[in-house]
């Protein structure tokens, strides 16, 4: 299969390297490509070039890509704080499969207190109660992509 | 000889080997979450075959999902790529079993030294110095090997590599949390959770070998310094490693060399060491049996395309290169762009990138996945992409890389790109030879 490789952008780069030109771009029904000399360095036969691709992502990888997971649930209850999460994943209440979870419904916590963890990238990132009280209420599921600031559980603060 | 060649991984990694494949004449396909379907590897592959939903526990690491799609996409050969799948000798017998060829060494070979224990044992027994420490299945045995080490240590995990699990402990309280982490780490990592203890050594550099073998003859193709690491995890790489003694090059090459022998290698490896800063003393780490994210670097000192020699070796043929053949030129600085975010702590920033603007021109090779529109998924790592510079001298290199650091625009995610311009600019990176506590006095 014929694609644009990038030995094909460097000898673009190369042959646009001895002219006056700016910039280039070239469309065929497969890429888009745009190569570019980059201001800045008042030196032509320094300056640094750049390539930017377009493959035509379908507009549907924009659209799923802006909302996957669950959505941020409703509003607090009145006297609960909620603790959010602090970036996108997956929500774990325990440390392994098959470990006791981090906090039980019921549980006193501090606001150092680690009540679950949320994997992104592979990453584990511990999510901190954030807040002194009594855990009332999970509100995702163990194991289930949350978005930034969804709230993971309630607690009443003391 | 390969025909159908099956890509079990996916972003830059996919994109770079399906570049080769193709280039050899072998057609190619990509096995994708889905999630990745619309990637530009998925568009540039011959083929597509879906494995499974977006988490990486019931796709990219999913044993028998993968296997069973390649043998539907008649694939002859799977490459792994690296993480995920890549070393897990489970998955090279599977596929053995279904008569596709793993390309990477043979099961054997990756017990031999995906166990980090054995490792240890068969580079003592090729005469290579390693560093005192021992595996540990739980928090009780890892306390007491750190007892036994003494502390500041070192937890990773066994399976795996890339800085996934691993944590430097300073104290024996805070020994049970982070043992709990790491061992999660290692389980979503590599799905096994079992975690090493070692030593932690405080002035070291990391400096590891690039070897290939066919199973009889073995070479190296030269250093890298990978001594750049936030969190045990490599940003800024460089062959062949700056600032090191010819003798001591020269040693580690050899010690990479025999214990590659020994083991009657198949395939592209590396071998890591930890060279003291100072003494330049050196101590075996582990040897990761796969392709590296830092590879280009080699590459670029060398002019060898790795991953067409890994697809020969794995076809049967002997090597064809000796090691007089292998004449490395020149100073190579390959940098990561992650998308993090700086203003959280480099907290990774999954999203879509709404302009990629990379930079171009002589000595300038880019290996990535993401053009305008593309995605960075919750699900995998935050790698978008690595740039790699290649001058006639270190000095001239690290430049040329300030220049094309400059010239870089992605929108829509933040990333990595203010740090290493940062890096670029910092005298003792510029001197060269710096030691993996770089960002302890960084600013």
């Amino acid at each position: 299969m014929s694609t644009l490789t990038p030995e094909d952008v460097a000898e673009i780069v190369a042959i646009l390297d001895g002219t006056p030109y700016a910039s280039l771009e070239i469309a065929t029904s497969r890429f888009r490509l745009r190569v570019a000399r980059e201001s800045g360095d008042a030196n032509p036969a320094r300056a640094e070039w750049s390539q930017e691709w377009d493959y035509g992502a379908p507009a549907s990888a924009m659209r799923d890509a802006a909302t996957p997971g669950v959505p941020v649930l409703d509003a607090v209850p009145d006297g609960l704080a909620s603790v959010p999460a602090p970036l996108p994943g997956v929500f774990y209440h325990a440390p392994a499969p098959g470990a006791p979870p981090f906090v039980a419904v019921g549980d006193t916590v501090s606001a150092d207190t680690v009540v679950g963890i949320v994997e992104t990238m592979k990453l584990m990132n511990p999510v901190h109660a954030g807040v002194a009280g009594k855990v009332t209420a999970f509100c995702v599921a163990n194991a289930v992509m949350v978005e930034t600031g969804t709230a993971l559980l309630h607690i009443s603060p003391t | 000889m390969i025909r159908r060649l099956f890509i079990a991984n996916r972003g830059e990694i996919a994109l770079r080997v399906i570049r080769s494949a193709q280039r050899l004449g072998i057609v190619t396909i990509l096995g994708a979450s889905e999630s990745d379907k619309d990637s530009l590897p998925a568009r540039l592959a011959d083929e597509v075959a879906i494995i499974g939903p977006a988490p990486a526990a019931q796709s990219y690491l999913d044993v028998a999902a993968v296997v069973a799609a390649a043998r539907a996409a008649r694939a002859d050969a799977v490459h792994p790529g690296y993480g995920f799948l890549s070393e897990n000798a489970g998955f090279a017998r599977d596929l053995a079993a279904a008569g596709i060829i793993f390309v990477g060494p043979d099961p054997a070979g990756l017990d031999a030294m995906g166990d980090k224990l054995a490792a240890r044992r068969v580079a003592t027994e090729a005469g290579l110095p390693v560093v005192p420490g021992g595996e540990a299945a739980d928090a009780n045995a890892a306390m007491a090997r750190a007892l036994e080490t003494g502390f500041p240590v070192l937890l990773k995990a066994v399976a795996g590599g890339g800085g996934k699990g691993m944590k430097r402990v300073t104290c024996a309280e805070d020994l049970p949390a982070a043992i709990s982490m790491a061992m999660s780490e290692a389980q979503a990592s590599f799905g096994n959770p079992a975690v090493y203890v070692e030593r932690f050594i405080g002035s070291g550099r990391h400096v590891e070998v690039q070897v290939l073998g066919d199973g009889e003859n073995a070479i190296h193709l030269g250093t890298r310094d990978c001594s750049i690491q936030r969190r045990f995890q490599k940003l800024v790489e460089e062959a062949p490693a700056p600032d090191l003694p010819d003798a001591v090059r020269a040693g580690l090459e050899d010690a990479a060399v025999k214990l590659t022998k020994r083991l009657s290698y198949r395939g592209a490896g590396t071998v890591e060491f930890l060279v003291d800063a100072e003494t330049h003393d050196y101590f075996f780490l582990e040897m990761n049996a796969r392709i590296q994210v830092e590879h280009p670097v080699t590459e670029a000192i060398t002019g060898i395309d790795l991953v067409e020699q890994q697809l020969l070796v794995a076809g049967g043929a002997k090597l064809t290169l000796d090691q007089s053949m292998i004449r490395p030129h020149g100073h190579a600085i390959e940098v990561r762009i992650n998308a993090e975010d700086p203003a959280e702590d480099f907290r990774p920033a999954p999203g879509v990138v709404t302009r990629a603007a990379w930079p171009a021109g002589p000595g300038i090779r880019i290996d990535s996945h993401i053009a305008r529109g593309g995605v960075v998924p919750p699900f995998y790592d935050s790698l978008i992409g690595k740039l790699i510079v290649h001058g006639q001298s270190r000095a001239e290199a690290v430049a040329g890389m300030a220049r094309a650091l400059a010239a870089l625009r992605i929108e829509g995610v933040p990333t990595t790109t203010g740090l290493h311009r940062r890096i670029m600019a910092d005298p003792r990176f510029m001197a060269g030879g710096v030691d993996t506590r770089f960002f302890e006095n960084f600013v």
